[in-house]
This record gives C-alpha cells, sequence and structure tokens, in this order.
C-alpha cells in the first residue's frame, strides 16, 4: 500500500444516510460507512438478505446514496455477475460492483455462487462483513462461527467445529486480490477497498466485523473488541495481492511483538463463555504456532 | 429463409434475432443444444450479447434478474429439475417485474431420474407469477420466443416459452427463420422502465412490512398485498396483449393464429380433446381415424397457460357434449393441473360439458395413436360411463 489514508484526508462525502436501522453499536455500520465512502458514488451494490438488509431501511425508505439491487440469499455473486454483464452489453465500462454479504451470505449458503464467480473471473468486489454467527435471524452458528462459542442453535456446549477459513478458499480460486480487515480499523479497510477498485477481476474482502447484541459485549466496545482479536494474533489483517501474502497495518505491527493474550478476548465477550481453560490454551497455542510460522526464527 | 433444423436451434435463431444482450446458461438435458448454440453465435461474434457460463441455474437466473435490473434483455433456458432449483428465483423475478425470457424445454423431473419429456416441470411452477406459452412445433418455437419478449417487455412479466422436450428440441422440421430487419421492425430495443443507474439512488427490492407505508415525500407507496395485487392484474391484462402482440407479429410477418388456443376440426364437433404441446398435433391423427368413423371430435392445443385464458376456453367449450383433457402432468392426490383450470374455467359457462381427464407420457412413456384412439373414442361414446377421476394411459403394471 503506497499511499495510507488517514483521517485528514478520508473523503468526506457520506453516502449512507444517518439515522438508519443498524443496532448500537453496530460493526457494520462502521465498515458500511467507510466502505461506502472507498467504493464511491460511481457504484451499484448487490446485497443478499443479512443485517445490512434491514440497516438500509425498510420499503420505501432507504438508508444508501448509492443504487442498490436486493437478491437472494444464494445468488449474491451471482447476480453481481449479472450487474457487470449488463453494463458490458450497455458500454458502461466505468461503474464498480460491489457485492455485499454476511458470513452466512457468504460462507454458507452464498459459496457456490462466490466460487463460481471467482472461477469465471467476474470484475467484482465481494465483500464480507463477518460478525461471525445468523446475527439478523438472532444468532445462528454459521461456517464462520469460531470454535466454542454460543449461539442460539449451539446452545450449550458451544460450536463444536473450528471457524471455516473463507479468504484462504476463495485465494485458492488464484484470484488478485484477497484481503482481510477489521472494523476498528477503518483506514486499513479503506485502502484496500481503493486497492481493489484499480485490480480487474474477482476481489475479495473479508471483514471482522463485532457484534455487541450477537456477541455479549456493551456497544461502546465494539471497536475495543475488534482490536483485541488483532492484537490477540486471533484475526490477522492481511493482502493476498498477485499470489502474495503479507501482513498489514496493526497485524503487521505485531511481527516479532508480544502480542496479548486471546484469553482476554474471549472473556471480554459473553459468547465465549463455555470455554475453559485448558481450550483457551489450546486457541492460544495455535495462534502462537501460526505467528511462529509468520516469522521465523532467524 | 425456411431452413431444416432442430427445435433447440429453431429457440436459439429467435435469441440471436431478439437481440438479447445478456445470456446465462448451465448444462441440463434436453435444453444443452439450445444454449451451446447460443456459445457459437456469441464466441464466432455472429451475435453481441454476454454469454455467462453459471455454475448453477440458481445463478442463471441470478444473472438474468440482475441484467434485467440493470437495463438489459435477458434469457435463460433449462429443464426439469433445473427449472426446480430455479424455484425462488422464478418468484424473485416475477416479484421484480422483470421481462426475462426463459425456454423451458420440458423434462419429467426426479426421482426417480428421467431425461424424457413431459410436463411437470413447468407445471409444477405455474403459480410463480411468469407468463407461459406452449409451442406445438418449431416454427411456433422461433415465433414464440420474439412474441414473448414483446409481450414480457409490454406487461414487465417474465415469459416461460415451453417446448416439448426431444419430441421438438432434439428433432428437425423446415421453418422459417425471419430477416433481421424484419425482427427489428417488430421488437424494438428494450427500455427499461427503471434501471440501477449511479447517481441515482434506488433500493431495489428491499424489505416491506405488511402494511403501506409513506415514502420520502409523504406519499403512500404500494406495500407488499398492493404490488402483488398489481402483478395479478397485468397478468390478467397480459391475456388481451398477447393478442395485440399477434396481431403486430401478423401484420410484420405474415402468419400469426389464434392467440390462446389452436384447434383443428373443432367447428362442428361435438366432443373436443385439448391439450398443451405437441401432442395436439398428434392427437391430429387421432381425430382423423375417429372422424371416419363419424365421430364429430376435434382437438385443440392450449398455447397460453397462465396466464388463464378463461373467456377463450368458455367461447370454445361452452355447449359441446364432451371436453377430454389429456396431460403430461399431475398435481398428485387430485387431478391434472389443466383439467382443473378447465373445470373451473368452464364453472360459469351456459352449457357445461361432461369433461374427462387423461393422464399420459409421463417419464417419456410412450405415446401411441391406438391409445389415443381408444381413449378419445371411449370418451365419446361412452362419456357418461367415464368419472372425474383421472384415466391413465399407457399404464402396463
Amino acid at each position: 500500500m503506497t499511499e495510507k489514508t488517514t483521517i485528514l484526508n478520508l473523503p468526506e462525502d457520506e453516502l449512507v444516510h444517518p439515522g438508519n436501522r443498524a443496532c448500537a453499536g453496530c460493526g457494520l455500520s462502521i465498515v458500511y460507512r467507510i466502505g461506502l465512502k472507498a467504493l464511491g458514488r460511481n457504484t451499484i451494490l448487490v446485497v443478499p438478505p443479512s443485517c445490512l438488509t434491514v440497516l438500509q431501511g425498510l420499503y420505501p425508505i432507504a438508508a444508501t446514496q448509492l443504487p442498490c439491487l436486493n437478491v437472494t440469499f444464494a445468488s449474491t455473486a451471482a447476480a453481481a455477475t449479472g450487474v457487470l454483464g449488463a453494463l458490458r452489453a450497455l458500454k458502461n465500462k466505468d461503474t464498480t460492483v460491489a457485492a455485499w454479504a454476511g458470513d452466512g451470505g457468504t460462507s454458507d449458503i452464498g459459496l457456490q455462487a462466490l466460487s463460481g464467480a471467482c472461477e469465471r473471473g467476474e470484475d467484482l468486489i465481494f465483500i464480507c462483513y463477518d460478525n461471525e454467527a445468523y446475527m439478523n435471524t438472532g444468532v445462528q452458528r454459521s461456517g464462520t462461527t469460531p470454535q466454542g462459542v454460543i449461539t442460539t442453535t449451539t446452545p450449550f456446549s458451544g460450536k463444536a467445529q473450528i471457524k471455516k477459513d473463507v479468504p484462504a478458499i476463495i485465494a485458492a480460486h488464484g484470484i488478485d486480490y484477497v484481503a482481510t480487515a477489521s472494523a476498528a480499523y477503518p483506514l486499513d479497510l479503506y485502502d484496500k477497498i481503493v486497492k481493489a477498485k484499480t485490480i480487474k477481476g474477482p476481489k475479495y474482502i473479508h471483514v471482522h466485523t463485532p457484534c455487541p447484541a450477537g456477541w455479549g459485549f456493551e456497544p461502546r466496545y465494539t471497536v475495543k473488541l475488534g482490536k483485541m482479536a488483532v492484537e490477540s494474533g486471533l484475526f490477522d489483517l492481511y493482502e493476498i495481492e498477485n499470489h502474495t501474502f503479507r501482513l498489514t497495518g496493526a497485524s503487521e505491527k505485531l511481527l516479532g511483538k508480544k502480542r496479548k493474550p486471546v484469553a482476554d478476548y474471549f472473556k471480554a465477550q459473553a459468547r465465549f463463555r463455555a470455554l475453559d481453560d485448558a481450550k483457551i490454551a489450546a486457541v492460544q497455542q495455535e495462534i502462537d504456532e501460526k505467528w511462529a510460522a509468520y516469522s521465523p526464527p532467524a | 429463409m425456411h431452413i431444416i433444423e432442430s427445435g433447440n436451434v429453431a429457440a436459439a435463431s429467435g435469441v440471436k434475432l431478439a437481440r438479447v444482450q445478456v445470456i446465462a446458461a448451465y448444462p441440463i438435458t434436453p435444453q444443452t443444444p439450445l444454449t451451446e448454440r447460443l456459445s457459437e453465435f456469441v464466441d464466432s461474434g455472429e451475435m453481441d450479447a454476454e454469454y455467462i457460463p453459471v455454475e448453477s441455474e440458481h445463478s442463471a437466473l441470478a444473472v438474468c434478474i440482475a441484467a434485467a435490473s440493470t437495463g438489459a434483455r435477458a434469457f435463460t433456458a433449462t429443464s426439469a429439475n433445473g427449472l426446480l432449483y430455479m424455484n425462488e428465483q422464478l418468484h424473485w423475478a416475477a416479484g421484480a417485474r422483470l421481462p426475462i425470457v426463459m425456454c423451458v424445454v420440458n423434462r419429467g423431473i426426479g426421482a426417480p431420474w428421467t431425461v424424457w419429456n413431459d410436463h411437470q416441470d413447468a407445471i409444477s411452477q405455474r403459480d410463480t407469477g411468469w407468463i407461459q406459452l406452449y409451442c406445438a412445433d418449431h416454427q411456433q418455437i422461433i415465433d414464440t420466443v420474439l412474441k414473448a419478449f414483446y409481450l414480457a417487455e409490454t406487461v414487465s412479466v417474465p415469459v416461460m416459452v415451453c417446448y416439448d422436450g426431444y419430441i421438438l428440441s432434439h428433432t428437425y422440421m423446415p421453418f422459417d427463420v425471419p430477416d433481421q430487419a424484419a425482427v427489428d421492425k417488430f421488437l424494438p430495443p428494450f427500455t427499461p422502465a427503471y434501471a440501477l443507474t449511479p447517481g441515482q439512488p434506488a433500493n431495489l427490492n428491499t424489505v416491506t412490512l405488511p402494511d403501506i407505508r409513506p415514502d420520502v415525500r409523504g406519499n403512500m407507496a404500494p406495500g407488499y398485498m398492493e404490488i402483488r395485487q398489481n402483478l395479478h392484474a397485468d397478468m390478467r391484462d397480459a391475456i388481451d396483449v398477447l393478442a395485440d402482440v399477434n396481431k403486430k407479429f401478423e401484420t410484420v410477418f405474415g402468419r400469426n393464429g389464434d392467440p390462446y388456443i389452436e384447434s383443428y376440426q373443432c367447428e362442428d364437433a361435438e366432443f373436443v380433446a385439448i391439450c398443451l404441446g405437441s401432442l395436439s398435433y398428434h392427437l391430429r391423427d387421432v381425430v382423423d381415424i375417429l372422424r371416419s368413423q363419424n365421430i364429430s371430435v376435434g382437438v385443440m392445443g392450449l398455447r397460453l397457460y397462465r396466464p388463464f385464458p378463461d373467456q377463450a376456453i368458455i367461447d370454445a367449450l361452452s355447449g359441446r357434449k364432451g371436453v377430454i383433457v389429456f396431460e403430461k402432468a399431475l398435481s398428485y392426490g387430485n387431478q391434472g393441473a389443466l383439467y382443473g383450470d378447465i373445470k373451473a374455467a368452464l364453472y360459469p359457462a351456459a352449457a357445461r360439458p361432461v369433461i374427462h381427464n387423461y393422464i399420459l407420457g409421463l417419464g417419456g412413456r410412450e405415446i401411441k395413436t391406438d391409445q389415443l384412439v381408444e381413449a378419445l373414442k371411449n370418451s365419446c361414446t361412452q362419456a357418461d360411463a367415464i368419472g372425474d377421476a383421472p384415466q391413465w394411459i399407457g399404464l402396463k403394471l
């Protein structure tokens, strides 16, 4: 990333209206506001059912200033393909098409269409805001819910399975740009979306998005929780650009530094309450091994 | 120009002449040769369109929905389970009022697997808000594709052009391929009522509440129920619009036919056989045989199934002694769907005929002329002996 955006040169143009229907402390509302600034006005959005459908408002009122096509749950990337096809047919070559889905709409029901679009090389930006469960329907487990998390469909002992690594799955399609980001680091997200706009073909950005209601923390701690996930080394900010992986932003700065214990992150939220110390220690060990691989001993 | 080609090529030729801008398709038998031919048209540069080889039928219709929402003329084609896989997208396309045209090359649906022809696929989707047109030969296929775009774009309702798998899709017949100039005269470029446009904020297909609500200017906007009633009303209007489309088609191309019902030997017929698709041409042979035995019978092929042309049905069938409905589909646990529709249409008729229902040809079971002769003759000669329950033709066990 050559020129980093700061709060001083972030565009002032607001493309999301105030007074939208997001919950208090919604991580998505940060991601969406900043993301739309990065996408700019010459953009068409494609949105499946998700918290975003509600955030954007109920008919006949809309919270966004961009044209937006609401589509069926499984079809997001295919619908974005259709918008792109029509724009090509109509000789419009400069409009950005951005698909914007939740983790369920990306990693579970939307994965087939997303895989198809990536394999075909569609020139779209797919943004997954990952709040790690089906929040819009009331906190059911999804493919990206981490192991041990209490949801309404893993109610007592927590989810048994590990979190699906969607960015790795998408990177395996051989596309030119895959990135992760976090609601807690909006400028890093902004720069990644701006960079994605300059790259032809499919671009995938996976955004870790804290959810007070679904994770069980006070709305004022949304950014704090997002930072804890990154600073503990659990959720990493990175880019895979032209098939080359590199850590970015706050995660890059962690290289060679002491990371915060992941236990602090887990204990700041109600959803991890089923995790005992042994399980937390096991996750800590996995994180340590992952970071050892990032920065091998000299 | 007359050519001898398959039904699938007739459909593909119509799509090319209609200057479709976005095509999305996924392979399924017996539709595949249609979209293969379209990919050849596009890849060779004969056709200026986007051909998008999607990973599923659900995505095929997603592409068409989004392309039409962005202002492009869009087409797809499918059969059987592919159509069923599109089910929620069928409702979505109709609810969003998008004038997509889709060829449904009729095939039976699993389980168990069958690749052969019947009408269960399209009939099971009759309540999705799509117009359904049925074809009986290759000329009708190419002509109906052209009319379908005109009709869809006039009433803002998507249209299925249905024709029999293998019987029409894979057989060869001579048919006229009209000149591009004539087609352009008939079918103007697509001008959408609305389209996704940067700089023009719009949130299409968003969440509605049970009651109507004011928009940002304070005007009450139609709610979900008004939107549904509007779709129904426009579907009903499509019956008359189809007649207008047919008239315009005749002016340009010099051929036509009744928009709703194609009749053979019906003028003086006491008994009338009625069905969908190519079976009506098979039944013409049967009518000829029975006419030679002094049985007063004719056959009608229904060309429009949804919206249901009930007044045309009343006009055509009221006062007949008997009506015999032959169907390659069934509403399990009840009766043939077309049979139920025709009975309902005839309820207010001045003189209601006796009416029978034959189920046949499911999963491609061969339909033999002598079986049809026997069934139709029985219905004409022992009308009162046959009850309301569906009779099966060709069952072997």
